[in-house]
């Protein structure tokens, strides 16, 4: 059964509903508007992320200098050289990226935990002093690490002292100073995410496994933890895009043999001028973390991020 | 150290450290703080773009000096903390920028918008790249990869020396006709400094007089180098090399040297503008140092006893320039008040606040005069200012200081990547 003419009223039949013209033009009305609500956003997207990206692949391709410009002449080999000749810098920042998600996860979460179910009435209190240092800008606090880790400084300086640690020993130049530095950096971006998970538990559920005799162990495990789950994968996106791309901590508390590709990246666009090259190294990175973040995506599984939410 | 008269920094001082007094230098460099400096030059450039556009005759395409004309206004672009100032009523005053309108009637917005050769060459480069203002008359760059840049992309303007005849008059010898600019067509000095050995006696244990201790085991992990061209530069001195005619061997000789001291784990790291807070915190004993650095960390609360030293093989020289972007709106007035700091009375005023390697020797009278104007501390200050060889350095000081090769974009691109990859992995 078909409707044959649309301008014939069909009595509400078989199924489906037939459209009344009326109702067809304020249908067509609501797209219209639908699609008007949507120009603002695409536009925004398409000046601010659309643009950008392609004047950086144009860019990444291009040859020439600063004073003569850039010109197009589809040079791949900015890309190639980007990986040969900084294939190690690029393993940092992913070790290092991956390090402080973990650390970041394995503090976080017992801290979003106690302030989601034991915090009671203080929980904004116990936020914000989370929150609290991170009102002072983030140069300022790594370079405060610097001053505590120092050698002979406030920490180490009366341990060395008394001899128990070697003279020797440094904490500050090391892949752990940077670990350490990144993963303080981005705790609040594990943390908050995964409280905001878990208070949105209903506590019902928690009464329910008990009176399944669940123990304690058990219900964090099959209850809260997988109710969690979309915190949980929200915080590490965040950490581990940020921590991955982040160079500041390394310069202020790495040493030799410690460099990331935010650093490369910085100092081939602001030192060397290499415009192209340093288009390359960016497009690279991004392509990386974008798979990363795709396979990860995936085997997290969308549908457990859904189930979180039906609670 | 902006007011004198409350402290008295040059009182009792060692005189290794007076020498030690390119203060400015590494203040205005330890302003930047790292990647902060980023930000601060988006701040200062948003608060510093107010070019005003009076009449005057812009330079560049058909620009010639015998038409142009004076405009009365100034638009400078200087590093922070690089000239002489004072507080009046909780306002910062630049008593010699007040001097010369007073004198010429041409107002000057000075704005402190260089955090860096490069990050500000990155910000100009556009509009000169498009044959327009970059809202700068005069512009402070330090000698170097971007100051050659700009002189070989034509971003320059020719200076008219006929408008300068304190600097024929007073210049010292030591910025006349620089390697860097035959002839200062383009480009007037307005200080220099060097570079060469910070340490920290205690750790150290005795005195440092040559390059080689940078390379020396026995401070394995506690040596600090910068990852800057200076680096390099004094590592050629060390190797008996003039980093000013060195060539990529040259390069990849000390690239090698360096290497080896990286790999046997005598570098803590190639630091950024904080080796100065390793110093004092003591993760490092020895480091290349810019030595204003060490100055004001000795003068910091902190009471840092470090000490500066000019390496007996020879010392790494800089000087910032001041020149003339193309395409400036106010080119007369850029070149009266570049003529007008070269006056001995001004050139001494800036020296005795920023205590730098001033480019005008005869303003050492003036500030004998402004010591024995003076009392107390003050004027020990000034004394022993005048008599500091790295404000009024001798011809001997000269002997072993040498200046960075002049590096276009092709060899600039050569020597980072024979000497990033040391810098940065």
């Amino acid at each position: 059964m078909t409707i044959t003419a649309a301008e014939t009223p069909v009595p509400a039949a078989a199924g489906r509903t037939p459209v009344h013209p009326a109702v067809r033009r304020r249908m067509l009305k609501k797209r219209f508007t639908l699609v008007g609500l949507l120009i603002p956003g695409g536009a925004w997207l398409a000046l601010f992320f659309v643009a950008p990206i392609l004047t950086l692949v144009i860019l990444s391709l291009s040859t020439g200098n600063v004073g003569l410009g850039w010109h197009l002449t589809y040079t791949w080999t900015n890309f190639s050289q980007s990986i040969t000749s900084y294939k190690p810098e690029f393993l940092h920042s992913f070790e290092f990226g991956t390090a402080a998600t973990v650390v970041a996860l394995l503090v976080s979460y017992p801290a979003a935990y106690w302030i989601a179910f034991y915090g009671g009435q203080k929980k904004t209190t116990y936020l914000l002093i989370v929150l609290l240092p991170f009102y002072v800008s983030q140069l300022i606090r790594t370079i405060s690490w610097q001053f505590i880790l120092a050698d002979q400084g406030i920490f180490f300086g009366p341990l060395k002292a008394l001899h128990l640690m070697p003279q020797n020993f440094h904490i500050l130049a090391t892949p752990w100073a940077v670990i350490g530095g990144l993963t303080y950096a981005q705790i609040p971006y594990m943390l908050l995410p995964i409280f905001a998970a878990l208070e949105r538990i209903d506590r019902s559920f928690i009464e329910a496994s008990k009176d399944l005799y669940a123990t304690k162990w058990e219900t964090v495990r099959r209850v809260v933890l997988p109710l969690s789950t979309p915190g949980i994968f929200a915080g590490v996106l965040l950490v581990f895009i940020s921590a991955t791309g982040d160079y500041v901590n390394e310069v202020i508390l790495g040493g030799t043999g410690t460099g990331v590709i935010g650093n490369i990246i910085n100092s081939q666009f602001f030192v060397n001028m290499n415009y192209p090259f340093a288009a390359a190294l960016s497009l690279v990175l991004m392509v990386a973390l974008l798979i990363i973040v795709i396979v990860y995506s995936k085997s997290l599984g969308t549908e457990d991020l859904m189930g979180g939410g039906t609670y | 150290m902006t007011d004198k008269s409350e402290s008295n920094p040059l009182e009792n001082m060692d005189p290794a450290i007076i020498r030690g007094m390119t203060m400015p230098r590494m203040t205005r460099r330890g302003f930047l703080g790292l990647a902060g400096a980023g930000m601060l030059g988006a701040i200062a450039a948003a608060c510093g773009s107010s070019s005003s556009s009076s009449s005057g005759t812009a330079t560049g395409g058909s620009f010639s000096w015998a038409t142009a004309k004076k405009a009365g206004v100034l638009d400078f672009a200087n590093w922070p903390l690089y000239i002489d100032q004072n507080t009046v009523n909780g306002k910062t005053v630049y008593p010699t920028l007040q001097q010369f309108t007073k004198e010429t009637g041409i107002k000057v917005n000075y704005q402190e918008v260089i955090q860096g050769n490069s990050s500000f060459f990155g910000k100009i480069e556009p509009e000169l790249k498009a044959g327009k203002s970059t809202g700068y008359d005069l512009m402070v760059i330090t000698d170097g990869p971007v100051l050659t840049q700009l002189m070989m992309y034509g971003w320059l303007t020719q200076l008219d020396h006929s408008y300068l005849p304190n600097f024929a008059k007073y210049a010292g010898p030591n910025v006349k006709n620089p390697s860097y600019d035959p002839g200062n067509k383009y480009t007037l000095a307005w200080q220099s400094g060097f570079t060469g050995i910070g340490y920290n006696p205690e750790l150290t244990g005795g005195d440092i007089t040559s390059l080689a201790s940078l390379f020396d085991p026995k401070f394995a992990g506690k040596v600090g180098m910068l990852a800057a061209v200076d680096t390099p530069n004094l590592v050629m001195i060390y190797q008996g090399v003039d980093p000013n005619t060195s060539g990529p061997s040259d390069w990849k000789k000390a690239a090698a040297l360096m290497q080896d001291q990286k790999s046997k784990g005598i570098v803590r790291k190639y630091y950024q503008q904080d080796y100065i807070n390793a110093l004092e915190n003591g993760d490092i004993a020895i480091s290349i140092a810019y030595s204003g650095d060490i100055y004001q960390a000795n003068q910091s609360s902190k009471g840092a006893n470090l000490k500066f030293v000019v390496p007996s093989e020879g010392v790494f020289r800089w000087t910032d320039n001041m020149c003339i972007p193309a395409h400036s709106l106010h080119p007369v007035d850029a070149i009266t008040y570049m003529n007008y700091v070269y006056n001995p009375r001004v050139a001494a005023t800036m020296a005795e606040y920023i205590d730098y390697m001033t480019p005008v020797p005869s303003s050492k009278n003036y500030v004998i005069q402004d010591a024995n104007a003076s009392s107390g501390s003050n004027k020990a200050g000034l004394l022993a200012m005048a008599d500091s060889p790295l404000v009024y350095p001798t011809a001997a000081d000269f002997a072993h200081a040498y200046y960075g090769p002049s590096l276009d974009p092709t060899a600039y691109q050569t020597w980072n990547s024979i000497f990033q990859p040391i810098f940065q992995s």
